[in-house]
């Protein structure tokens, strides 16, 4: 997965939502160690500084936790995942609906296409 | 802890026409920072007056708490905008010569990043091309073990794959103890590692802010608000 980022949002903002997907995702599964603020910096190609700021922002709302000598996790806590699993999928509905109703297509429109779409691709 | 870079008031003229005019700075340590402006706006001459190269006309200019000498030098990693470096040299040679010069030089990472580049220790500096020439400069000045890096323009004439390498290799000698202060035009390959930036206008400082701080109030990139402060 690459570090998507674009240029004209705040940073920390951005990593914030791309380790919430990553967490979602499964690529750091539920109380795995996470890499190095360092490391991630340079993944990402970002300030570290940032990074540390994100990585603070994901134990605010506990889906990170830091073991004073050991480092930082993923939380175990497979229902507060699921909450923000929920929640970006949300966001994506919404962005999506949003999308479409300006192309002008109405909700049972709508509806048709996602039918015909899942039918034809079952991805 | 003192800020690794204050400056006071800091004013230069040359014969009559000032360049820097009341500069007010005051920079921590642990930060990667833009200094950004338009050609001709001072940036350069910031750089060299922090170096001791220059001599400030009025106010007061000091690098971690000490007037710009002998001792500050120790300290700054500088990379100019020209090249001092001697033609002949072979670059083996020349990480000698710096091995010599400066106790913080770090030999082995020097090599470390010629391989990483695909750059021969064994050539000459003459036989290489401008390019190539900006990697081996910018190499032997991130080699050391510094507390303030000054680059002045490190990466306009690299290609953007080595851009990135370069970028990398930033991020990875980043130590929290070392400020590093760059700059450039390439605002848009440079931001997200920066923390804050620095507006330079007609010698004035005409914004210190981080970086997240100006998405978020403007929603515009570096890029884009730099395009739009100094319009032409």
């Amino acid at each position: 997965m690459s570090w998507d980022l674009s240029s004209d949002r705040p940073i920390y903002t951005q990593l914030i939502e791309q380790i919430e997907l990553r967490i979602c995702s499964g690529v750091y599964p539920p109380g795995s160690k996470m890499p190095s603020v360092r490391d991630l910096a340079q993944e990402a190609s970002v300030n570290p500084n940032t990074m540390q700021r994100a990585l603070a922002g994901l134990e605010e709302t506990g889906l990170l936790y830091t073991c004073r000598t050991s480092g930082r996790f993923v939380t175990e806590d497979r229902a507060r995942i699921k909450e923000v699993k929920a929640r970006l999928a949300k966001d994506h509905v919404k962005a999506f609906l949003k999308k479409m109703k300006e192309l002008g297509f109405d909700h049972e429109e709508i509806l048709e296409i996602l039918r015909d779409f899942s039918g034809g691709d079952k991805k | 802890m003192t800020y690794i870079l204050e400056s006071e008031n800091l004013t230069k003229e040359f014969n009559g026409i000032t360049v820097l005019k009341n500069v007010n700075l005051k920079i921590p340590r642990g930060r990667i920072i833009g200094l950004l402006g338009p050609n001709g706006s001072g940036k350069t001459t910031f750089i060299k007056l922090c170096n001791a190269l220059l001599t400030p006309t009025s106010g007061k200019l000091l690098i971690n708490g000490k007037k710009p000498g002998v001792e500050t030098k120790a300290v700054i990693s500088y990379l100019p905008e020209r090249s001092y470096l001697n033609d002949w040299m072979k670059v083996s040679e020349i990480i000698g010569f710096f091995r010599d010069f400066y106790e913080d030089f770090n030999a082995h990472k020097a090599y470390d990043m010629l391989k990483s580049l695909n750059l021969n220790p064994n050539d000459k500096l003459r036989n290489m091309s401008k390019g190539t020439k900006e990697k081996v400069q910018l190499i032997l000045v991130m080699s050391r073990e510094a507390q303030l890096y000054l680059l002045d323009e490190p990466i306009g004439g690299v290609d953007p794959a080595a851009r990135d390498y370069i970028l990398d290799t930033i991020l990875r000698n980043y130590n929290e103890d070392a400020t590093l202060i760059l700059s450039t035009h390439l605002i848009a390959d440079i931001e997200k590692i920066l923390d804050e930036v620095i507006f330079l206008k007609e010698g004035q400082v005409v914004m210190q802010q981080t970086v997240d701080q100006i998405r978020e109030e403007s929603g515009k990139s570096i890029d884009s608000l730099f395009r739009e402060v100094f319009k032409c």
